[in-house]
């Protein structure tokens, strides 16, 4: 089980799915974020597993997991830099009340 | 005293064993991430998820990928959720409803990707992979250094911006009478 390339691939595809439910019916700006950090760990996941499966990626899928990490850590930052910033305009974490468009 | 490969008497190898754990704590992490009511608890879940994953992983013969998952992903944006949780909670925030009205056709796309993504790869086979690797450090710091310098030292200006970035869009703005806002 642990040796197919397969199950590894089944275990991230249902992250990136609980992690697309997550970032759809969250109403906390928060709670999104959180979901979106679920999905690119599930595409790690699947990068790293590709890269242990076939020795042509072995080494370049580390690389390519290690930057992903990295961009991943500048997308949280700015991401809850943003929600700080609304946050002091609006009082309110939760993306619903954010409507100041549709008034 | 070295262990087997596999448990003894019942034979089943200890990669799948820990595969099996690893997996399951995965997964109900990140469903607990989604559902639970009260944000911290999704936070501290969702470190639980960080941690599952770094140990698959190892698994998967990465260990310099494992340990910068600890490193950046608990050590890092663990911390970062967790300090923008107490920042932006209300009093009355967590008592209210967590899920938007779209809750339901949310759960239909989930699953929907769920049930494609698993069809997908169970019925494809992939030619060109074979036996599980280990992934050498050494090779792996050769290749970063070599090939992929220019991306290397790229993602280190990104960071730079994303931090004055972050630090510019969450400041606390000072109007003309001296008040904060």
């Amino acid at each position: 089980m642990s040796g197919s390339l397969d199950s590894y691939l089944v275990l991230s595809g249902l992250l990136f799915a609980i992690g697309t439910f997550g970032f759809l019916a969250r109403r906390n700006a928060i709670s999104m974020l959180m979901s979106i950090e679920l999905m690119l760990n599930a595409v790690n996941l699947t990068v790293v597993a590709f890269g242990a499966f076939v020795p042509a990626l072995k080494t370049h899928a580390a690389v390519i997991a290690l930057l992903v990490i990295a961009v991943a850590a500048a997308e949280a930052t700015v991401g809850l830099a943003l929600v700080m910033a609304i946050y002091r305009n609006r009082k309110t974490p939760l993306v619903d009340e954010y409507d100041s468009m549709s008034e | 005293m070295p262990i087997g490969d596999s448990i003894p008497l019942i034979g089943i190898r200890w990669d799948d064993v820990l595969f099996v754990a690893l997996a399951a704590t995965l997964l109900v992490s990140a469903l607990l991430v989604v559902t639970l009511r009260d944000i911290i608890r999704c936070g501290l879940a969702l470190i639980a998820s960080f941690a599952s994953l770094a140990g698959i992983y190892v698994l998967l013969g990465n260990p310099l990928v494992a340990a910068t998952q600890v490193l950046v992903y608990i050590g890092a944006i663990s911390v970062l959720v967790l300090f923008a949780i107490m920042l932006t909670q209300t009093k009355n925030a967590p008592a209210r409803l967590v899920f938007q009205t779209q809750t339901l056709a949310a759960a239909v796309a989930a699953v929907v990707i769920a049930v494609v993504i698993t069809a997908t790869v169970l019925a494809t086979t992939w030619p060109s992979a074979g036996q599980r690797l280990w992934t050498s450090t050494t090779d792996v710091a050769h290749l970063l250094f070599h090939d992929y310098v220019l991306p290397f030292e790229v993602v280190s200006v990104l960071l730079t911006a994303a931090v004055i970035g972050g630090v510019y869009l969450a400041r606390r703005e000072i109007s003309k009478d001296g008040e904060n806002r």
